[in-house]
């Protein structure tokens, strides 16, 4: 159902064409459904945004379904950011106070009551607690976003809300998942746990479904890799051209594995800083020191950032480290802390999704580890990890993943009636180190 | 990361250590033991079992010739006389408890008298393929017509056939939620207990697990559970057949198949031959069932798992009113609602079993401090502080001092037990060694906190991240309101046919 598009043209006329086509689709559409499908950074919170304020001036009511409260917030104040007049209802839940940067907003209405919001034309709340309204007349319109990172059971408490949406999300990032054995539904077209939109379109086949084409946040020398390891069959390319986003230094490099490391990301776009191959415990102290002393690196050489948008300097706000586990991104804040960093953002890629940031390091998923468990081996969870940066990504990691790969293939037991994921995680990660290996420096603590 | 050391000290030390402190799961008086068998290499063809609730007297039977579809459903309406008694013994002693509901015409709630079944009865099997079978069991016996079904049924079957059905469908679907006790394995309720030196499938043994458990004096725990893996007699079987329901292949060819040819071939005493054999296989793990019975009867019960069984018995009430009422056996596939509610119903059970555990137990808290999820300390200040507002709350601040490194941000909610309830707090200031809270709730309704509700200078307290009593989740539509994301309504509901005959069945 996605249509063809051409690879040559400018990217930003290519990008407006396919947003009018979803807006005709949303506005005008016969069918009670769109799916979009953005690829990391491609414009999907500006579709939103421009989706509710164009159905608004339409004269129509609608409600936006978000997946977490942060989300949430920051689709608020998109929303008043664009359009300062336009009446947002923020329905939140009775212990979960929206942020204070919200409830500032004049055109914000904050309540945890949807009764109290019948005058808005646009609530917004996150999918849980939509899924408590009851007894309110039916919205005509609904924006569900994030909707492939939404579960199909939550997708159900929601649904009988609204008539029509337009469902908006991106394929490659983490699926939802559930702590507890679902393989008893694997197969069904609802099954419960899979995601919101695999469910939608099992049952609705022909919803007219869009891509947009155009990534604005990766730099030209992410998107190519990004797109061939985990979008090989909807291809998409960068908003920018080489050489329009630039990285530099202050201050030259001491000669030092990080700061090579970081010369190598300037230049590229890509890094690896690989330590000496060794099975470690999850919270590898010298990994973990490793990327605090990147950080601190990067932040100490004075790095200016020059891109379409401008030159500035490279801020503590605009630098993330991901990791795959809570544990090690608690230790990293730990050793940034140590190392007087503040500012730095260091989460996990559940955490990181739908982020953006000038230049991210990352704790490779399988760096140390003596086995790759279906959990380090998701597409998702490397997708978002490499995909959150404008300028650059450096890897941290323990020499010996590819043979790690190598040693531990796939088992998930296949089950009938499912929809195979492609690519799967293994070959995702070996096409990522198989790039990263050309920008690798050996480093020894 | 306790469980990785503990199964690193089980290793070095030859012995199974301890995960737990106290037992973690309810265990009734008079549990139905069930050790079933099943025939190689044709799924749902039961080849015999030990079942019963007396350790002395277990009642065997025996299919002597497995392929035989007779047979097989004469085994399975014996099992029926035997089990179904015990299923349903627990039916007729009830409680009336009140429950608030919704009402269905005004949405109001209102307080209803409900039923509750006492107690329910309780099945072991010795490992989770043997949970597996029992829901294989189901499948193949619900669906199966009476003569009272339809008269012209070429294999009508007793009417207490289906009926067991329905039961070990309900028992092993009950067993996917965390924490259940309907239906257990005896292999997952050791090694939720006791951490070996061998890895979690080799746990599935259940005479290797056992021998991690009691190790014998000549020789640790790997010794003695490789020897059960794969000590063989002269005739070359093993004198720990397999618990089931898998039969060991040497079994099968050397003795088994030239028994159940002689069967065929209608010989005298060919019969009593088959369920000699099979009942070979079969009393060793009879008895290391109750091996492993007794030694989980060893420790103390948890304080919360009263509270967990009564979901249990509800889950156990709820089946019998859909029995009396004549509802149909459980279809094939749940709806998109009913699967929904299912796997949300489960989430929320998990949570709360780790809750609990944790709650009950100081090893398995132990486990969750090292998470980074909860942290035990000594009190070290607390100052009185009040809410804003007209008329202000005790909102005392707490300063714990700790050896624990907790996740935790300013602002985050966290937990601590008290009186058999949660009191709330929220962080103000985490440094290393330090945590400081401010308890919100449980003090009381007046402008000094009520006696006992704030801890004092030099008090031990254990704060959680995660919440003790997991809230139930949001509620879900009814199945004829599924929504056109999900398919629409279920099509009106045709009566569950019954399983269509193939050309199997007249093999």
């Amino acid at each position: 159902m996605i249509a063809p598009e051409r690879e040559d043209g400018d990217p930003a006329a290519r990008a407006a064409s396919v947003t009018e086509r979803i807006l005709a689709d949303t506005l005008h559409g016969t069918r009670r459904g769109v799916v979009v499908d953005s690829p990391p950074g491609a414009g999907k919170s500006t579709l939103v945004v421009r989706a509710a304020r164009e159905l608004v001036g339409a004269g129509e009511r609608l409600m936006i379904v978000a997946q977490t409260n942060s989300q949430v917030d920051d689709l608020v104040k998109r929303l008043a950011e664009q359009d300062p007049e336009l009446a947002v209802g923020r329905l939140h839940g009775s212990d979960s106070q929206p942020d204070p940067g919200v409830a500032r907003l004049p055109a914000v209405t904050l309540s945890s009551s949807a009764g109290d919001l019948a005058q808005c034309p646009v609530v917004v709340a996150t999918a849980a607690k939509w899924a408590f309204v009851q007894d309110v007349p039916v919205w005509r319109h609904a924006i569900v976003d994030e909707a492939y990172q939404m579960r199909s059971d939550a997708l159900l408490k929601v649904a009988g809300l609204f008539e029509r949406a337009l469902f908006v999300g991106d394929p490659g990032q983490l699926d939802p998942f559930t702590v507890v054995g679902a393989e008893q539904w694997a197969g069904l077209s609802y099954d419960p746990s899979a995601s919101a939109v695999v469910t939608l379109l099992a049952h609705n086949p022909g919803l007219p479904q869009h891509r947009l084409p155009v990534s604005w946040r990766l730099p030209a020398t992410a998107a190519p890799l990004v797109s061939a390891a985990f979008y090989p069959y909807t291809p998409f390319r960068s908003g920018t051209g080489h050489g329009v986003r630039r990285l530099s230094f202050g201050v030259a490099g001491d000669g030092s594995a990080p700061d090579r490391a970081l010369d190598i990301a300037a230049e590229s776009g890509w890094g690896l800083l690989e330590l000496p191959r060794r099975r470690t415990v999850r919270t590898d102290p010298e990994a973990v020191a490793a990327v605090a002393t990147l950080v601190r690196r990067l932040l100490d050489r004075g790095g200016v950032t020059v891109s379409e948008r401008g030159t500035g300097p490279l801020t503590a706000e605009r630098v993330a480290v991901g990791t795959a586990h809570r544990d090690q991104a608690a230790a990293v804040r730990a050793a940034l802390a140590e190392r007087g960093v503040t500012g730095v953002t260091a989460d996990t890629a559940n955490r990181l999704q739908g982020r953006e940031y000038d230049v991210t390091v990352v704790l490779h998923p399988l760096s140390g580890r003596s086995d790759a468990t279906a959990f380090h081996l998701e597409t998702g969870r490397l997708c978002v990890l490499t995909s959150r940066h404008r300028h650059a990504c450096v890897v941290v990691s323990r020499a010996g993943v590819a043979e790690l790969l190598d040693e531990h293939p796939s088992t998930e037991p296949v089950q009938l009636g499912v929809t195979v994921r492609f690519p799967d995680g293994w070959e995702a990660n070996h096409a990522v180190l198989a790039h990263l290996a050309e920008h690798r420096v050996r480093y020894r603590p | 990361m306790i469980r990785t050391l503990a199964r690193v000290q089980a290793l070095r030390s030859g012995r199974a250590e301890p995960l737990t402190t106290v037992l973690h799961r309810h265990l009734g008086e008079r549990p139905m033991v069930f050790v079933p068998l099943t025939t190689a290499g044709e799924v749902g063809a039961p080849l015999g079992a030990l079942v019963g609730t007396d350790r002395d007297s277990p009642r065997l039977l025996v299919v002597p010739q497995p392929r035989d579809r007779d047979l097989r459903f004469a085994f399975l309406a014996e099992l029926a006389e035997v089990m179904l008694p015990h299923l349903v013994s627990g039916a007729d002693d009830v409680d009336v408890e009140l429950r608030k509901e919704k009402d269905p015409q005004t949405g109001a709630r209102v307080e209803v008298q409900r039923e509750v079944c006492r107690d329910a009865p309780q099945l072991l099997v010795p490992n989770e393929a043997g949970v597996r079978y029992v829901r294989l069991l189901g499948r193949s016996t619900r669906f199966r017509r009476t003569a009272e079904d339809d008269p012209a049924e070429p294999f009508p079957v007793p009417s207490r056939v289906p009926l067991l059905g329905r039961w070990l469908t309900h028992y092993a679907e009950r067993a996917l939620t965390p924490g259940s006790c309907l239906l257990l394995s005896v292999t997952g309720l050791l090694s939720r207990h006791w951490a070996t030196g061998q890895s979690a499938l080799e746990d599935q043994h259940l005479g290797a697990l056992l021998a991690w458990i009691d190790p014998p004096r000549d020789g640790g725990g790997a010794v003695a559970a490789a020897r059960v893996e794969t000590a063989r007699d002269e005739r070359g079987l093993l004198y720990c057949p397999p618990a089931g329901p898998a039969t060991d292949p040497e079994f099968d060819n050397r003795v088994l198949a030239p028994a159940v040819a002689r069967f065929d071939a209608g010989l005298p005493g060919a019969e009593r031959l088959v369920r000699d054999l099979v009942e070979s296989q079969l009393r060793p793990t009879w008895e290391l069932v109750w091996q492993g019975l007794a030694r989980l009867r060893e420790l103390p019960v948890g304080g919360r798992v009263a509270a967990r069984w009564e979901s249990d018995r509800w889950s156990y009430t709820g089946h019998r009113d859909r029995v009396l009422a004549g509802e149909p056996p459980q279809p094939r596939r749940d709806d998109a609602v009913t699967a929904a509610a299912k796997l949300v119903r489960r989430e929320v059970e998990q949570a709360r079993l780790d809750a609990h555990e944790a709650l009950d137990d100081p090893l398995v808290m132990a486990e969750r401090r090292l998470a980074g999820e909860a942290f035990a300390g000594v009190v070290e200040s607390v100052e009185l502080a009040y809410s804003e507002g007209r008329a202000p709350r005790p909102r005392p601040l707490v300063s714990v001092r700790t050896e624990d490194v907790p996740h935790l941000e300013p602002g985050a909610r966290v937990f601590r037990a008290l009186a058999g309830a949660a009191q709330e707090a929220q962080v103000v200031q985490v440094e290393p060694g330090l945590v400081v809270v401010r308890l919100t709730n449980r003090m009381g309704r007046g402008r000094e906190p009520a006696e006992g509700s704030v801890p004092a200078p030099g008090d031990r307290l254990c704060f959680t991240s995660f919440e003790h009593d997991p809230r139930p989740a949001a509620p879900l539509p009814p199945p004829e309101e599924t929504p056109w994301t999900h398919g629409g309504p279920p099509g009106d509901a045709t009566p569950l046919s019954p399983d269509p005959h193939t050309a199997e069945d007249f093999l």
